[in-house]
């Protein structure tokens, strides 16, 4: 990236130009300081105290309680059953979707011309619907007795499960209604990026007598590397840290089958317990972190 | 990086290649089609639930089309649960999260773009590293905060925590970076200040940049959920999404075609803003996914 630039206020002392950028920076960072920076750094520190909501007006009972928190946190079981939940969720949520979204991007770049913008309507919209509205129509999709899902599945004569009910299909179910619910914004990252591919490659690859699967594999996947990668990125920072989806539709259970690391957060939260919260929000950035670095190694592209 | 006006040039031309195999068969067209009916098929369902009655919601097998179209599902929601209240907080809310973010992400933007001062990099980086940091993580210092500011249940405490954000600087950043410097120098040279050229100069380039952002932002504030849930403590306060969840679960549970009325509420609005601004809304993400 290329940002510095060469001293473009012409005439004017350096000083003088520090001043006029800092006023343009300073209601940003006063608003940033105070409910974005200050607040990361108090969790910091809070993840290391017994903070409890009882003591947010009387700051001197608070203790520091070194790692306690992150070791209580990380023998608990709910944290264990949490964590497994969260790994499957990510593992194959963000490859699903990602695979889904790319399909959809391929096909309306290559066969579509008309209707083009039905379908990116149509795709988007579960994108930017609200995660309450969505809950209201899968919870009655996908019930057990009244679900239209097992409706239709009772049409071919087959028993469906409780979806949502059933703690051996639950975490599924919530996988495939976050594919459902993502695969939109994922398709309009990749359209763009195939957009960028010169037309021309294909031709001489059709020249050459490469197939449509040979072309995907030998073009279309080797040049959307950059914007595949922004793909991983982006929907696993959103996954590892799935929590409206769970709460809203299943909180958590049943038996805690759909129990996600940041709804546990959001739980020690509401018991009061803060000095927990804090700790599993950072267990969490630190696993956003690892799977950032890790899908950086992934789509590296070879030199 | 001065991806933003090559992305801006590309997305207006006919995508590479595609007219070149002229079609790509029909069986593209039927896996659409069928990916199509998956996505949106929950949504008619849902339009169509909300104007059943309850009782016809309950039956098994389940019907599509309304046996006795109704609209007292709406009417209802008007008058029993003060609909046009939640609209309001929502409507609010999102509307001043998304001036917040649209003038101070652009002045920050602009002083990253095009001006040179100490400190800069560190700044940047700081500020982006920040999309990393989960939101639970300062949920709940938020919360201290804001109840100790005594601005819990009041739209201030909804609001003053979302005025900003780092991704609104990312994007302003890279657009204003595309403008040119020689037409902010001749500003310069005629005497123009930075602010005046800021606001009359540089936002009004920025069309396509500040209407992704408002969009985008005007959509995640509108839709979002957990804080207002949490902040909003009376019936007064709600925002769409609260009331919704909260009746859900509450005694309204049994009502579903109440719900399913609540819900078609909660997603017109933004339905209406995405079709109209659906092509900003699709260039904007491009913009800044593509490098």
């Amino acid at each position: 990236m290329d940002a510095d630039r060469p001293a473009s206020m012409a005439g004017r002392s350096p000083l003088r130009e520090t001043l006029v950028a800092w006023s343009f920076a300073l209601p940003f960072l006063l608003l940033f300081v105070v409910f974005m920076a200050g607040p990361i750094a108090a969790a910091l520190v809070t993840s290391f105290t017994d903070l409890r909501v009882t003591d947010i007006r009387n700051p001197f009972s608070v203790n520091f309680v070194a790692l306690e928190n992150y070791l209580d946190v990380l023998g608990d079981e709910r944290f264990q059953k949490a964590a497994a939940n969260t790994t499957v969720f990510v593992v194959v949520g963000v490859p699903l979707t990602m695979a889904l979204g790319l399909a959809a991007a391929v096909g309306l770049n290559q066969g579509v011309v008309r209707f083009r913008t039905i379908f990116r309507v149509g795709f988007y919209l579960p994108v930017v619907t609200s995660i309450v509205a969505i809950a209201v129509v899968w919870r009655l999709l996908l019930g057990a007795e009244v679900g239209l899902v097992n409706g239709i599945l009772a049409g071919f004569g087959v028993d469906g499960p409780g979806w949502l009910s059933d703690e051996r299909y639950a975490l599924w179910s919530i996988i495939a209604m976050a594919a459902w619910r993502n695969l939109g914004f994922l398709m309009v990252i990749f359209l763009a990026g195939l957009q960028t591919i010169p037309g021309d490659l294909y031709e001489a690859a059709e020249v050459d007598g490469a197939n449509r699967w040979q072309r995907f594999r030998g073009i279309t996947l080797p040049l959307m590397r950059p914007t595949l990668l922004f793909g991983a990125v982006i929907t696993g920072i959103g996954y590892v840290q799935f929590l409206e989806e769970v709460y809203v539709m299943t909180e958590g259970g049943p038996l805690n089958s759909t129990l996600s690391l940041a709804l546990y957060a959001y739980d020690q939260f509401s018991f009061g317990n803060y000095g927990y919260t804090a700790a599993i929000a950072f267990i969490l950035f630190v696993a956003i972190a690892l799977l950032t670095i890790v899908q950086f190694r992934l789509f590296r592209t070879e030199t | 990086m001065s991806s933003v006006a090559a992305t801006r040039e590309k997305s207006s031309a006919p995508p590479a290649g595609t007219s070149a195999r002229g079609g790509g068969g029909w069986w593209i067209y039927v896996l659409l089609v069928i990916g199509l009916i998956l996505l949106v098929g929950p949504f008619i369902w849902m339009v169509l639930g909300s104007i059943k009655t309850t009782g016809e919601l309950r039956q098994v097998p389940p019907t599509w089309l309304p046996e006795n179209p109704t609209l007292a599902n709406y009417g209802e929601l008007l008058d029993r649960l003060s609909f046009a209240r939640f609209f309001f907080n929502s409507a609010v809310v999102a509307t001043l999260v998304t001036a917040g973010n649209v003038v101070f992400c652009s002045m920050l933007g602009y002083a990253l773009a095009k001006l040179s001062f100490p400190g800069k990099r560190v700044l940047f980086a700081l500020v982006l590293g920040t999309l990393m940091v989960p939101s639970i993580v300062t949920f709940m210092p938020l919360f201290v905060l804001v109840a100790n500011l005594g601005l819990v249940n009041t739209h201030a405490g909804l609001v003053l925590p979302f005025l900003v954000g780092a991704f609104g600087v990312f994007l302003m950043r890279q657009f204003i970076g595309g403008i040119p410097d020689e037409l902010l120098d001749a500003a310069r040279v005629d005497g123009a200040g930075e602010h005046y050229i800021f606001w009359r100069i540089v936002m009004p380039l920025c069309g396509p940049a500040i209407a992704t952002l408002t969009i985008l932002t005007f959509l995640g504030s509108w839709n979002s959920f957990l804080w207002p849930l949490v902040v909003a403590t009376s019936e007064q306060m709600y925002t769409l999404p609260v009331a919704i969840a909260l009746f859900a679960t509450g005694q309204q549970e049994t009502n579903i075609a109440l719900l399913m009325a609540g819900s078609v509420v909660v997603i017109v609005p933004v339905l209406i803003v995405f079709i109209l601004l659906q092509r900003f809304f699709t260039q904007g993400i491009a913009m800044t996914g593509i490098k």
